[in-house]
């Protein structure tokens, strides 16, 4: 698949959400399905959970996307990214049986639809990101994968001296000044 | 008060608070800390938006759905109804942020606290047993023994403010010490300093009467 044909791709997802938000939309739903849920699957298993019980945690975390649908934010995050968060939860409740502390939700100012141009950037911004990393060395990438996906424990991915994050903060721009300029 | 934040979470520490893999303890930390402090909280959408790029990304960690899968989730759908937003409202401006009042209440004054010796008190808080997280009343001018770590220890100053070598931390400021690290930190002499410590493993105390008073305050 060529970069543009993803980059398609991906910012198809937040058309998908949108239709899931505002019409309910079944048909935006299974395709969203198709793309996620065996990924979703395939993180649980990285990340210790067998078969069956990654099978039925990604039904639930697909349910939540459907449910919770009106709080994505293309501004603020990639469909991706908003459904990992939903997963990374849900591998914490059910595999290591904890609660998960969250951050006060920010007060985002007047309730209003996202600037167009603020989703734009966004969503450009993650496909840089997923870029980056995928050109990422090998040996790199598996570090992070192993990080995110496996159970490399805090105390572990402070002694991997390996792992990339200079590289590719250096290489992206992330949303951080601009979420920075939106929280002021 | 905000921006006055001078000593941030690592990111080794957002990294693993992103991916889901911290003890409970630390996540109560990590998560009050972001409540209060911006920059931590846009440095954590950059990890997460690391953890969405891996799971999007068209490579083996594919992994096959059951036959029907669809159709059974499909068949859940019907009982969703579409939510409306929610918007909570904040709480900024209190002592204790959401994810610690979870644990403790709304109020430092509601706070079962023991004494410890020296006027110290402490609270242990309910989390899994991978790390502890305790509160700690430090009165005013007060320094904590000298102690070494084991492990990691990490202290969010909710009220007043301490000193170290490595510096004045104040509310919201967090210090991360790590084995290498040796410090006597001493509250702020304008008030009663209260913080949320959270370690992985037991301090190290110098003196034979501190290593056997430890094991009675499971510090």
């Amino acid at each position: 698949m060529s970069t543009r044909e993803t980059a398609e791709k991906r910012s198809l997802w937040v058309d998908h959400m949108v239709r899931i938000h505002t019409s309910r939309d079944r048909a935006a739903f299974a395709e969203l399905y198709d793309h996620f849920a065996p990924r979703v699957k395939g993180f649980l298993i990285k990340s210790g959970a067998d078969a069956s019980l990654a099978e039925e945690c990604a039904q639930e975390v697909m349910v939540t996307v459907w449910a919770k649908a009106h709080l994505f934010d293309a501004s603020r995050a990639s469909v991706a990214t908003w459904i990992f968060t939903i997963a990374r939860n849900r591998k914490i409740d059910a595999l290591r049986k904890q609660r998960r502390p969250e951050p006060e939700e920010l007060t985002w100012g007047p309730e209003e639809e996202p600037a167009q141009a603020d989703v734009i950037a966004l969503q450009q911004e993650s496909e840089t990101l997923a870029r980056a990393i995928a050109e990422l060395p090998a040996q790199q990438r598996a570090l992070l994968e192993k990080a995110y996906f496996g159970e490399l424990t805090h105390s572990e991915i402070a002694a991997q001296t390996g792992l990339p994050l200079g590289t590719i903060k250096s290489r992206i721009r992330l949303a951080l000044d601009r979420l920075r300029h939106a929280m002021k | 008060m905000k921006n006055d934040i001078k000593h941030h979470i690592t990111d080794q520490m957002l990294m693993g608070y992103s991916a889901g893999t911290l003890p409970e303890a630390f996540n109560i930390l990590v998560a009050t800390h972001i409540s209060l402090c911006d920059d931590c909280r846009a440095q954590l959408a950059s990890f997460d938006s690391i953890g969405g790029a891996m799971l999007g990304a068209d490579d083996d960690a594919l992994a096959t759905m059951d036959t029907g899968s669809l159709a059974a989730v499909m068949e859940r759908l019907e009982d969703c109804p579409s939510g409306l937003t929610e918007r909570a409202p904040s709480t900024r401006s209190k002592t204790v942020p959401a994810p610690l009042s979870d644990y403790i209440g709304d109020d430092l004054s509601g706070v079962k606290w023991r004494n410890i010796g020296m006027g110290v008190r402490q609270a242990i808080l309910p989390t899994s047993a991978d790390a502890t997280a305790r509160l700690l009343h430090i009165p005013a001018g007060v320094a904590m023994p000298d102690h070494g770590h084991n492990g990691t220890e990490m202290t969010l100053v909710l009220q007043g403010a301490f000193q170290d070598d490595d510096g004045y931390f104040a509310r919201g400021d967090v210090e991360t010490a790590d084995a290498d690290v040796n410090h006597t930190p001493v509250a702020d002499i304008h008030e009663d300093c209260i913080c949320l410590a959270v370690t992985d493993a037991p301090l190290r105390f110098k003196g034979l009467f501190l290593k056997i008073f430890q094991r009675f305050i499971r510090i």
